[in-house]
């Protein structure tokens, strides 16, 4: 293996050697908190655009299973690991890491002491890096790293949303989208035999397969578009609710989505039509873009599977799965919590290590939304109720329309 | 919800002695417990018969009772206290037991006592096989396939439904205790029968053996609100048959997938609230099918375990200390997490470093049955479902391979890490490799491989290694031993390293980059210097120049809970390899300050500007070790912290109050080896330099041998010692150089000799004369020590020490010790505190058994009963002109004998020895804390002054206090249990009262055997005891008892008037007396040995028998004299009317 460079914007490089394939990659380094589930993280798009540092030093145990790709290949657009297994020892094992990283052709970089690297991210906040295997001159790369594009602003939901429609979990559909990962199939049960009851249109940013399948099992019956899909197009399916997915980057970035789900819900309370939304991650931006609210960059985002979220609800804690460098601003209002910008949309969920906002409810309509990942993966099972919470608002239409 | 206001004291209930499958795990778990419930404003009312714990340090609970934990006695605390509840789930099995046992008799609810933490429903759920089963299934979880027997014929119809392999295992029982597995219908009925008596309700469950299936477990916390969190994964090394106290156990789980995971993590959620347990952690065990992922639970603790001290060290999450908030009421999102100070408890710790924990055996303690000079059954090495391991190791690495190789070295087993070291077993192998694959020998040594595989040993991981290292592929090794290919291929990546370092040319090791370069990777695998000298033939001193002149000085690493996710505070390091390359040149500029350098190594930032003092601690727990010196450690901890200095703690034990990160102000997780301290003392040395403060020195004399084995070379490297200085340590160590001291002082000693070959120890003991006692230097714990009366027996001994050759085959010494052995001697043990000018001796322990019994296994008793004034006043006079001429600062322990009226010095221990502890709280006076102080420099004298404490004080305590052992025969079948000078005790009681007897039947109900006042008793004694024990049968039959005696004893007793019954020989037919024990006919058993309990004699059966039976045996006079009188002074304080003894229960605030 060669040797190879991560060089950070400020200067500061770690050596290891490359595994994988042998190229250069550049992104925005983050570093991920979990200990299992890389190969989750690997395939989810919200990692488009960004190198990712593993804390676990111990990565690709498992090796790959197929089972947990998350999209249809990787997205990272580097790794950075302590060390890579060079075994594969699980009994779903189809591949061992090295062989997808190489067949995806992802540049990552071992060896490297990612803890002292997590430290220095943390001090300093996530900056561009690259790595590299090629360009032994520090200097030189460098100047290379000054070139690559800063994540705000940028619009990343393009290279990971479906270029068209697709109906999940339905095999004609399926081949063309997904060439590694058999959507339909579930190891532990099988959910196409579930009744899908509920017409939901999923705007497609980057949606991570888990969230289709939870919907799914609780009774969706999915029409997945792409981000750039137009209102009337939206309308033209007439879904009984509207799922707004995950996805990377810079919410400021993707004003057409916004826009869009903005005038999906000006578009309902005019005439008066009952439309229940969902987001979730980048989906959370879209609605408090949407409906006047604020969004800001964390200094190292969250990412990682242990953050506790208070349901201000039922205040009881929730495990959860996060990923995300964006966050919704809120306010605070006579002891309560609401998106800064508009008092319509109460804060429903914080997270308690540094008090951000989670999730959003609006007072009036039925939208809601998580800024974390209810359908884990990798992560807890703990707000998995979310789900069951769209189709409950669904299920109220239901009870209008027939009354 | 805040804290609860309703309540105001709470009693919290110890875990009592230290025995296998129970150590002092609870000694942390329970001393976190009382410091933040003191601290929340609660009055905290502790019991505990272990006097060797921190918790039951007066200052610690408000009042600290050392008393048995029986629930007559608890009754009477209850009575006397009047607590509002009771926490009963930080005291391991004991207290959950015993919370249960009280709340059955009433008494909880007499006195309007509330269990809180876990409910009685719920310890029941958790507790019963049964139960647990039926909560689990309807719970939908999935379990492995069983049903519940309650006699053999039950039994036999369950193991047809279910098939072989079966395990079996006792409802109620402890570390395991009577669960075996059974290939078949042979096996099993002897196995169901041993089981239905181990088991507290004769319940046994018969299960589906999970062969070869993986082991996990997950530790869980829930708090009132029903918030659930897991603290951490721990993945079994070894497969599912050994006991999970036994394996090898890593943190986090390495072989999951998330899916996976989360689902096993579902599942325990499930468990704990289908289980009840209201608040507080547990302890959940699963088994996965590696074939097709099923999981399944296999038990639940619903309490702090073994497990939970393990993760609390492997994360930094304090469950313990967690686990008591909880139970007064609050919630998780309302404790901080110490270690981040801005974040809350009610997260999920995630750790970027790997945790492995090494049991610790003491296989080497029990000797197995001979007979002819063949070892008739070594079946009691290999690893099963009972637990047999007596400490543990955790190892702290970047990798596994780094935390395994680190974790080998600090099992003290004379390995550097996994080979490579230049032992013998390590020459044969390198030779075998040479050999063709067609070599018989290399053949042979095969098949030894693969059966050790097969059949796990506590040397497995040695053979996974010579497997590897002579042609077994990873698949191979995995399919003999179960153990998943993951780890043995981590092991491999090891093995590869030493052949890459092996290949390395001299013209590349003259390469100073490249050498770097190497060392550097080597050790990120932690190869220590001791392994890299042998494998690149440099000297190791040369190496660890080679380190120093290159700045290769490991990183160190905090141990945060979050991955460097958030900023920590507690100073709690491990250290690593990784990145002492990359700190050298990470930035551009080449411009480095401090601040730069802790992104690597952490340590640096943690400057407190005051002086240093480094304590060593006793590393893992073992037989002759234990938690006595880490109570030394500690308190030498608190008196360096209460002088207004840093205290900076190094142990690797998980076990230990001393390494949780709240006791120090430093602690360093490593290791205790030369290297590893070196390290740490060179880089504190750097941080001096820093804060501008002073590294003062290192303490060595509080963690027993483990670092009195470093010590000369630390000095000889220019390490600062605290204290006596080791080259005066040796004095006293090195026996010829003590037999020259006490020569010089004209002390008397046993006449005495050393022996470096086969033919010179023959010609000793000529003319020292019989009996003589024999043992390898530099040991601890009465090591291989033995007792010789003839002869046959003292060449048989030799011939295991020395090979035909006349080479010194085992150990690290070449020398054998004989000693005179002093028959029926008192024997005394003296601790005593010294500084240049005084000595202070702070107790008096006369044995109750005679000499010849290890001085670690005897009971004793302060103050002493039988010692004359004079002879005090010339122990006092021995002990100054010792203290004198080893020039002793700080601790000193002495062996004293008396043997017709001369007092013979029989060892002296210039370090804290093992009654530091007892020795204290008889007293009430921390002497370890006094010896610290005065090896920083404060005299004695200003000291006691300060305590107002006096050396008379000692001798008018007015009180009395005993010590007894515990010893674990009961999990060794087929090992005798007479007591000899080879220690094997694993803990202690104290019984504290008024006057001897009492205090001495105490010590005796608190070590689990109970004194009868009726019933009939067994006696059998050796010829040379006959006439004494006539005295003691006379008593008996005054008392009230029958007697019953073998055929000697009853002849002799007979003859003296005394009657008593005889009862069959082994060889004599039935009911014989083996008979009579097993079917609980007499309630107390005295059995003098012959001296020889080698074979299968009929005493052996007898001792064996009653063990296993539980009932109480006395093996010597001495003891039998002792119960004698406490059975009269029991009777004193019978009441008939209750039917119970009339304890009087007193707080140690109270007796001081």
């Amino acid at each position: 293996m060669s040797d190879a460079i991560l060089m950070l914007e400020t200067g500061v490089y770690f050596k290891g050697k490359i595994f994988g394939y042998e190229d250069e990659a550049s992104g925005e380094v983050v570093f991920n908190t979990g200990i299992m589930g890389y190969e989750e993280i690997l395939t989810d798009p919200s990692y488009k655009g960004q190198i990712v540092v593993m804390t676990y030093p111990h990565i690709g145990n498992y090796g790959i299973t197929y089972y947990d790709f998350e999209s249809n290949k990787p997205q990272v657009e580097g790794f950075v690991v302590h060390e890579f297994s060079k075994i594969s020892s699980n009994w779903q094992a189809k591949h061992s890491i090295e062989k997808i990283l190489k067949k995806y052709k992802i540049v990552c970089i071992e060896g490297v002491d990612t803890r002292a690297l997590t430290k220095y991210i943390r001090d300093n906040g996530s900056m561009r890096g690259i790595i590299s295997s090629k360009e032994k001159d520090l200097k030189a790369l460098y100047k290379k790293v000054q070139q690559v594009p800063t994540i705000v602003g940028q619009d990343l939901v393009k290279k990971v949303s479906c270029k068209k429609e697709y109906k999940p979990f339905v095999k004609d559909a399926l081949n063309e989208q997904v060439d590694a990962f058999p959507l339909n199939e579930n190891i532990f049960f099988d959910f196409t035999k579930i009744p899908a009851k509920y017409k939901v249109v999923v705007i497609d940013c980057g949606c991570k397969f888990n969230i289709l399948r939870w919907l799914r099992v609780v009774g969706c019956d999915l029409v997945v578009v792409p981000a750039d899909t137009s209102f009337d197009k939206i309308l033209s399916y007439s879904p009984d609710g509207i799922f707004l997915s995950n996805g990377p980057g810079d919410p400021e970035g993707v004003p057409y989505v916004f826009k869009t789900v903005e005038r999906l819900i000006s578009y309902s309370v005019s005439s008066n039509i009952y439309l229940p939304i969902f987001g979730i991650c980048l989906g959370h931006q879209m609605i408090a873009l949407a409906l006047g609210g604020k969004t800001y960059k964390l200094k190292f985002g969250h990412h990682g599977i242990n953050h506790p979220v208070k349901n201000l609800k039922t205040q009881q804690i929730e495990i959860s799965s996060q990923n995300h460098n964006f966050a919704v601003e809120m306010e605070e209002v006579d002891g309560k919590l609401y998106v800064r910008g508009n008092r319509d949309l109460e804060v429903t969920h914080i997270n308690l290590n540094d008090y951000s906002c989670e999730g959003l409810r609006h007072k009036r309509l039925p939208i809601f939304a998580v800024q974390y990942h209810p359908e884990s993966a990798p992560g807890p099972n703990d707000s998995k109720y979310l789900f069951k919470e769209f189709i409950d608002l669904m299920d109220k239409k239901f009870r209008l329309s027939f009354a | 919800m805040p804290k609860r206001k309703d309540i105001k004291k709470i009693l919290i209930i110890g875990s009592g002695p230290i025995i296998i499958g129970q150590a002092c795990e609870f000694d942390y778990s329970g001393t976190q417990a009382i410091k933040v419930l003191k601290k929340e404003g609660y009055k905290v009312v502790l019991v505990n018969s272990n006097p060797a714990t921190i918790m039951t340090d007066p200052e610690f609970a408000d009042a600290t009772y050392v008393e048995p934990l029986i629930p007559e006695i608890l009754e009477k605390i209850i009575e006397k206290e009047r607590p509002e509840a009771l926490l009963s789930t930080l005291g391991g099995q004991t207290s959950l037991n015993l919370a249960v046992k009280l709340y059955d008799l009433g008494i909880l609810e007499k006195y309007n006592v509330e269990l809180i933490g876990a409910k009685v429903d719920a310890i029941r759920r958790g507790e019963d096989r049964r139960l647990f089963k039926e909560t689990m299934s309807n719970a939908g979880l999935d379990l492995p396939k069983s049903g519940f027997a309650y006699n053999l014929s039950e039994a036999e119809q369950i193991a047809k439904e279910v098939g072989f392999p079966l395990i079996i295992r006792p409802s109620f029982t402890l570390g395991g205790t009577g669960s075996k597995i059974v290939f078949n219908e042979e096996e099993f009925i002897e196995a169901a029968k041993n089981a239905l008596q181990s088991s507290m309700i004769s319940e046994i469950l018969i299960e589906e053996y999970l062969n070869g299936w993986k082991e996990y477990e997950l530790e869980v916390m829930r708090d009132k609100k029903d918030n659930c969190v897991i603290v951490c994964s721990i993945e079994n090394f070894d497969p599912m048959g050994v006991h999970t106290g036994d394996s090898i156990t890593v943190a986090p789980a390495q072989t999951l997938t998330d899916k996976e995971y989360q689902r096993m993590r579902d599942m325990a959620f499930k468990c704990i609230r289908a289980v009840g347990v209201e608040t507080g952690g547990s302890n959940i065990q699963f088994a996965l099918n590696p074939n097709n992922g099923r999981i399944v639970i296999i038990e639940m603790n619903p309490r702090v375990s073994r497990s939970s001290a393990l993760a609390s060290k492997a994360t930094g999450f304090p469950i313990a200390k967690i686990a008591a908030l909880l139970a007064v009421g609050y919630t998780l999102d309302e404790i901080p997490n110490n270690i981040t100070k801005k974040t809350p408890a009610c997260f999920e710790p995630t750790i970027d470093y790997v945790v492995v924990k090494i049991p610790k055996f003491a296989f080497e303690k029990f000797k197995p049955v001979v007979q002819n000079g063949q070892i008739v059954d070594k079946s009691y090495q290999i690893l099963g479902s009972q637990m047999k391991s007596i400490g543990e190791v955790m190892g702290i690495g970047r990798t596994f391979k780094e935390a395994l190789q680190k974790a080998i070295r600090e099992l003290e087993i004379a390995r550097y890490g996994l080979g490579a070291d230049d032992t013998a077993q390590e020459k044969l192998v390198e030779r075998l490799m040479s050999l063709s694959d067609e070599n018989i020998e290399k053949q042979e040594f095969l098949k030894m491989v693969e059966y050790n595989l097969r059949n796990p040993n506590c040397d497995r991981i040695f053979n996974i290694r010579y497997g590897l290292k002579l042609g077994m592929s990873v698949e191979q090794i995995s399919e003999f031993s179960g153990i998943d290919k993951w780890f043995i291929y981590q092991i491999k990546e090891i093995v590869d390293m030493e052949e890459k370092l092996k290949r390395l040319t001299d013209v590349e090791k003259k390469q100073k980059e490249k050498l770097k370069e190497v060392i550097v990777e080597a050790k990120e695998y932690a190869f220590s210097d001791k392994q890299l000298s042998y494998l690149l033939k440099i000297d190791e001193k040369e190496i660890v120049n080679l380190r120093l002149k290159n700045n290769l000085l490991p990183n160190y690493k905090v141990v945060d809970t979050c991955a460097a996710e958030f900023e920590a505070y507690t100073p709690y390091f491990y250290s690593t390899y990784d990145g002492v390359l990359a700190r050298n040149s990470f930035k551009i500029d080449n411009v480095y300050k401090t601040q730069d350098l802790n992104y690597f190594n952490e340590t640096l930032s943690f400057t407190k500007s005051k002086n240093k003092v480094i304590v060593l601690g006793s590393g893992p727990n073992r037989i002759g070790q234990g938690i006595e010196f880490d109570y030394c450690c500690v308190h030498a901890v608190m008196a360096i912290k209460e002088e207004g200095l840093e205290a900076i703690m190094v142990n690797c034990n998980p076990e230990t109050v001393s390494t949780d990160y709240d006791t120090a102000d430093k602690l360093y997780f490593e290791p205790i080896t030369f290297e590893d301290v070196f390290n740490i003392y060179k880089t504190e040395e750097i941080i001096s330099k820093i804060d501008k403060t002073k590294l003062l020195g290192v303490v060595l004399q509080f963690g027993g041998q483990t670092p009195l084995n470093i010590s000369l070379k630390l000095k000889s490297f220019g390490v600062k010692v605290l204290g006596t200085q080791p080259e005066n340590i040796a004095l006293a160590e090195d026996r010829e150089l003590f037999a020259k001291v006490l020569q010089k002082l004209k002390l008397p000693y046993p006449a005495h000799g050393c022996a470096k070959s086969y033919k010179e120890a023959i010609k000793i003991v000529q003319q020292i004369g019989y009996p003589v006692i024999l043992r390898p230097s530099y040991v601890l714990g009465g090591r291989a020590m033995e007792i010789i009366y003839d002869e046959i027996s003292l060449k048989e001994y030799l011939s295991r020490l020395f090979d035909e050759t006349e080479q010194y085959t085992s150990g690290p010494s070449n020398v054998v010790i004989i000693d005179k052995f002093l028959e029926d001697a008192v024997e005394l043990d003296v601790d005593a505190v010294c500084d240049d000018k005084d000595v202070f001796i702070a107790g008096i322990m006369e044995h109750i058994e005679a000499a010849g019994v290890h001085s670690g296994d005897s009971a004793c008793v302060i103050p002493p009963v039988s010692l004359t004034q004079q002879q005090i006043n010339t122990i006092l006079k021995y002990i100054k002109l010792l203290a004198k001429e080893i020039k002793v600062k700080g601790l000193m322990n002495l062996q004293l004998a008396i043997k017709d009226g001369i007092i013979y010095i029989l060892e002296v221990n210039p370090r804290a020895s093992r009654t530091v502890p007892y020795v204290s709280k008889s007293i009430g006076l921390p002497i370890a804390k006094i010896a610290m102080k005065v090896m920083l420099g404060y005299k004695l004298k200003d000291l006691l002054k300060k305590y107002n404490f006096s050396q008379e004080k000692i001798f008018n305590l007015g009180y009395s206090t005993v010590k007894e052992v515990v010893l674990p025969f009961q999990k060794f079948a087929n090992v005798d249990i007479v007591l000899s000078p080879e220690m094997r005790s694993t803990g202690e009681v104290m019984g504290i009262d008024k006057n001897f007897p009492l205090a001495y039947s105490k010590s005796q109900f608190a070590a689990g055997s109970n004194i009868p006042l009726t019933g009939k008793i067994l006696l059998s004694f050796n010829n040379r005891d006959k006439q004494k024990g006539l005295k003691i049968a006379k008593q008996l039959v005054d008392l009230g008892f029958q007697l019953i005696a073998t055929p000697g004893t009853q002849e002799f007793l007979t003859k003296h008037n005394i009657p008593c019954q005889k009862v069959n020989k082994i060889s004599e037919g039935r009911p014989n007396i083996v008979d009579i024990i097993s079917n609980h006919e007499v309630v107390l058993v005295i059995n003098t040995p012959t001296g020889k309990g080698r074979s299968f004699s009929d005493g052996f059966y007898i001792r064996r028998t009653a063990t296993v039976n539980n009932i109480p045996v006395v093996t010597t006079i001495e003891a039998a004299k002792c119960i004698v009188d406490a059975i009269k002074e029991l009777k004193k304080n019978y009441n008939i009317l209750t039917q119970k003894i009339n304890f009087d229960v007193l707080p140690l605030q109270k007796w001081y």
